[in-house]
């Protein structure tokens, strides 16, 4: 049942690295983390990858498949020929620890950047109502297991580092449109993504949609409504000559509306 | 055993905080949540990325008597369906706590943002789930963890965003060291003054100050070669606790849930939502016939239809039918799987069928478990929608834990708190599903309250860090760097899982568990010659090498204390003693450390001591019939009022 696959996996670290080859035994049903784990157990103990559900639900295994971003350990090896190479490498926007193991912090920065749910002052925890319809669109969003694929294919930041600053990337833009939507959130989050987290550099090529592997409409039913509505302010001169007038410090003071 | 360049070079980063919680999961968010609210400077370590604990596969729901689907649900029913799924082996003022506490602490939830799935009239959605009397699990689809970490992942962040408003620093209250593992406790006389870690990421050292120590690291299921658990349950907590002096009870109780993959051999052990079941599933033996009728024992059997059409008729009319036998506690679905494919009735790959296909419209089946079909068609190519699937039981959930104060959560160490999976008594010999989730969220609120008063009832005088516990730890981190030509950690660990798998498993038998302990026996002396291949950064080899040494040390308490219990109770099934005794319901198995030091020289002790007796108001929640099934005569005579205590009509919903 079992057969030997050619595999090549990146090894190195921030000063650089490069492909080893390894011939690896791999079974009936595996996917490509089974393989990495046989590799650890059998050829190199000290290879770096993370991981934890093995089942497509923490996102923490995301790297490149042959080039392309996949979570390890949902991608079956009956996918490949057996006689294709299998390249595994890191995931490319974001620096290099070691081996398959990548610095994400970027992520969790710009996830501390975007302004928190508000929740509504007269409603006490058990008077909340909400109708399913309602809460539907944003719990589309709340699928996201933080793979962190969809910021590693966006253009904006994958080849341009300079961008990294003003660019929260597709799953934090998403974060914003998710508390949008959210029925009871209580904070005016209209430029939000515009203006701080630079929703404007986005020019919807859908990357992100196509590889995330919670199949969240990322462009569609995130980015593109905001960009809708944040057009539909701007041009309204109405509340365009608002907006320049109520218009607050860059770092908006939101500690009226908050807790 | 020194490190060549001798451990006295080695630096360390050193952090200050009031309260410090090891674990990101549920317990551990809520718990710094808690401990940041009372002003505590709490620090949140873990192993992983910040969001990938374990709480984040949790899938069916969090049970919470809000009674939104039912409205006859209230606290005392979640009571009584918690003791009697623990067989009354609970700690009763744990159960108690966690069904009064349940909803407040559910309801929070949405205050900080979760979105759960709602019920017609806008409420919070409840769904059946295995020993739950009425609809009660809260939830969002079947990935409810992911909703319950990601809500308090981003209550923490809105605390450090107030915070950074206030002293410009987001991390001036809370910060995370994420991908940080702490590898002992530290103490000062006999009271906890901090932690000792590495960062995984580079191999450096951290020493922590503080005088509270949150555990709530989790399980221990990674010891069993099948398994739902992914690597960070090396019962770390567990070990780590034992180390510091304090005391487990109950460890001989391991959940195996009765549904995980069997096939492909790859996806063995991942985790098949009980919620198919809860939705209407029904498992099937080869023969086509639903044996779950065949196992219903007779503690259950006034709760239980006993034939398709009346199981059938309660998920309509759940009032005037009793429950479909499916939805026992899980230890009885574990063990009659285990029984039907013994008897040659199992399916083609070991397992037994479970069948919603044939139950439920294809869409409808997707959109309410929408992660099993995905899970089934990727990792199995089995549509659910039109195919049974294959499940056996696969370890899940360890009910013993670190020995607590109901009400602190504090350990016999002070300063030591526990809180979730680590923390023993709250589930008795078995938890029913659901009951985790919510058990975080109070008992994670209730230690970090708890560990903030005693922080504040210090004053000034805080135990110290002693450079010599420093370089004890130091040395022991880095002593597998220092052995040549030793075993592979992950040798050791297969063979580990492999034993306790056979030999401690799902059935046991005193010869059996006996062999486990020489095995074990054994295996400390290879992990103690462990060697390590490569550097000090992002090292998995060298990582698993230091978790070896609490997976055994933990593997030895669940096997010492199987050993002992000479009956059949919940997560603990003898072969060679099967039935439940009144006389060992009174008795919990209490481990602890009667000597430390080097892992060759630990020996694990063991004492009975008394289960806390339940008071009358809460005895008299329960029918005399019933309880007569658990308690001894004795026992039964001494109630005050026995006599008296009439059984309630079955319409109350006893
Ligand atoms: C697949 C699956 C489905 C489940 N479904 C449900 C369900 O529907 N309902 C339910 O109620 N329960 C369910 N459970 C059980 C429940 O999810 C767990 O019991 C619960 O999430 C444990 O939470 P915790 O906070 O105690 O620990 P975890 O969420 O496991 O977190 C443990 C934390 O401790 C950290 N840690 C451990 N050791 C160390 C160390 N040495 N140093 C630093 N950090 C450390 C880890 O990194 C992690 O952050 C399920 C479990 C599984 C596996
Ligand atoms: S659609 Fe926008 S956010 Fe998504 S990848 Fe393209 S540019 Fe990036
Ligand atoms: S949106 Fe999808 S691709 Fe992006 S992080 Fe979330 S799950 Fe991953
Ligand atoms: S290991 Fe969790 S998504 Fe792959």
């Amino acid at each position: 049942m079992g057969y030997d696959h050619h595999f090549r996996v990146w090894r190195g670290d921030d000063t650089g690295g490069e492909l080893d080859d390894f011939s690896v035994e791999v079974n009936d049903g595996e996917v490509v983390l089974d393989i990495i784990h046989r590799l650890q157990a059998t050829q190199a103990p000290d290879l770096a990858v993370r991981w934890n559900c093995k089942a497509g639900k923490c996102g923490s295994c995301s790297a490149e498949v042959n080039g392309k971003p996949r979570l390890m350990c949902m991608t079956r090896m009956s996918t490949f020929d057996k006689d294709e190479v299998v390249t595994v490498t890191p995931i490319r926007t974001f620096p290099v620890i070691r081996d398959l193991v990548t610095d994400v912090s970027y992520n969790y920065e710009k996830a501390r950047e975007i302004p928190s749910f508000v929740p509504p002052a007269d409603l006490a925890p058990g008077e909340y109502r909400m109708q399913q319809v309602d809460v539907e669109r944003s719990q589309e969003f709340r699928k996201c297991i933080e793979c962190f694929m969809c910021n590693n294919v966006c253009h904006v930041i994958r080849d341009h580092e300079e961008n990294k600053e003003q660019f929260a990337g597709p799953r934090y833009l998403m974060r914003v449109a998710e508390l949008d939507m959210h029925p009871l959130d209580q904070a005016d989050r209209q430029h939000e993504a515009q203006e701080q987290h630079g929703l404007g550099m986005c020019n919807i090529t859908k990357c992100c949609t196509e590889v995330c592997p919670e199949h969240i409409k990322i462009t569609d039913n995130a980015l593109i409504p905001m960009k809708e509505r944040v057009v539909d302010r701007r041009y309204d001169p109405l509340v365009w000559l608002g907006n320049k007038i109520l218009r607050r410090t860059p770092d908006r003071d939101r500690s009226s509306t908050t807790d | 055993m020194t490190d060549g360049n001798g451990t006295t070079t080695e630096t360390y980063e050193r952090h200050d905080f009031d309260v410090i919680v090891i674990g990101a999961g549920g317990a551990g968010l809520r718990a710094a949540i808690a401990a940041r609210e009372e002003g505590m400077r709490t620090a949140i370590v873990c192993k992983s990325l910040f969001g990938k604990a374990h709480t984040v596969m949790a899938e069916g729901g969090a049970a919470a008597a809000l009674g939104n689907v039912n409205p006859k649900d209230n606290w005392k029913v979640h009571f009584r369906d918690t003791m009697r799924g623990g067989k009354f082996l609970n700690n009763y003022r744990m159960a108690e706590l966690h069904a009064k506490e349940a909803p407040q602490r559910v309801w929070e939830l949405e205050t900080y943002g979760a979105l759960f799935d709602r019920t017609k009239d806008g409420r919070i959605s409840q769904r059946n789930f295995g020993g739950h009397e009425y609809p009660r699990l809260a939830h969002v689809g079947d990935r409810t963890g992911l909703e319950l970490i990601r809500t308090l992942q981003q209550k923490i962040v809105s605390l450090q965003q107030e915070d950074f408003r206030e002293t410009g620093d987001y991390e001036s209250r809370i910060k995370v060291f994420a991908e940080c593992t702490v590898t002992e406790l530290i103490k000062d006389g006999d009271r906890i003054s901090g932690a000792f870690g590495y960062w995984r990421e580079n191999g450096r050292f951290l020493v922590f100050s503080a005088p509270a120590v949150i555990l709530a690291t989790g399980g221990i299921g990674k010891s069993f070669k099948v398994t739902s658990n992914s690597w960070e349950y090396t019962g770390d907590g567990h070990a780590l606790a034992l180390r510091a002096g304090a005391s487990l009870i109950n460890m001989e109780f391991v959940q195996f849930h009765p549904t995980g993959m069997v096939s492909p051999p790859s996806v063995k052990g991942i985790l098949v939502t009980e919620s198919v079941r809860g939705d209407g599933g029904v498992l099937k033996n080869s023969e086509g016939e639903r044996f779950m009728f065949n196992y219903i024992p007779d503690v259950f059997k006034a709760q239980y239809a006993t034939s398709a059409e009346e199981a059938d008729k309660w998920y309509t009319d759940p009032d005037n039918n009793r429950r479909p036998p499916e939805l026992l506690p899980r230890d009885e679905v574990a063990r009659a799987i285990n029984s039907e494919v013994k008897a040659g009735r199992g399916s083609p790959s070991g397992g037994v069928f479970l069948d919603i296909a044939s139950r439920l419209p294809a869409a409808e089946i997707q959109r309410k478990l929408p992660s099993m079909y995905h899970q089934f068609k990727e990792l199995a190519d089995v549509d659910i929608t039109a195919e049974p699937m294959e499940v056996g039981p696969t370890c899940h959930y360890v009910m013993g834990g670190v020995e607590v104060d109901a009400d602190t959560q504090q350990s016999r160490v002070p300063g030591l708190y526990a809180a979730g999976e680590v923390s023993g008594g709250m589930h008795g010999s078995n938890r029913l599903g659901g009951n985790s989730l919510s058990d975080l969220l109070v008992f994670g609120m209730r230690a970090g309250v708890a560990a903030a008063q005693y922080v504040g009832s210090l004053g000034g005088t805080r135990p110290a860090v002693s450079e010599e516990t420093v370089a004890a730890a130091t040395e022991a981190a880095l002593a597998p760097f220092a052995i040549q030509g030793g075993e592979n950690a992950f040798t050791i660990q297969q063979d580990l899982q492999q034993s306790m798998n056979d030999l401690v498993g799902i059935i046991r038998k005193a010869e059996e568990v006996e062999q486990a302990l020489l095995t074990l026996q054994d295996l400390r002396g290879r992990v103690a010659k462990v060697s390590v291949a490569g550097g000090r950064v992002f090292n998995p080899g060298w990582h698993l090498a230091l978790d070896l040494r609490n997976m055994l040390l933990v593997s030895e308490c669940v096997a010492k204390a199987a050993l002992e219990r000479t009956e059949s109770r919940g997560g603990h099934t003898r072969d060679d003693h099967p039935a439940m005794e009144s006389e060992w319901r009174k008795i919990n198995l209490v481990l602890s450390l009667t000597s430390t030091g080097r892992l060759e020289d630990e020996t694990v002790g063991l004492e009975r001591q008394p289960v806390p007796t339940m008071p009358t108001e809460l005895l008299q929640l329960f029918e005399w019939g019933e309880l007569s099934k658990y308690m001894t005569p004795e026992e039964l005579e001494g109630l005050p009022g026995a006599t008296k205590m009439a059984p309630l009509p079955e319409s109350e919903g006893a």
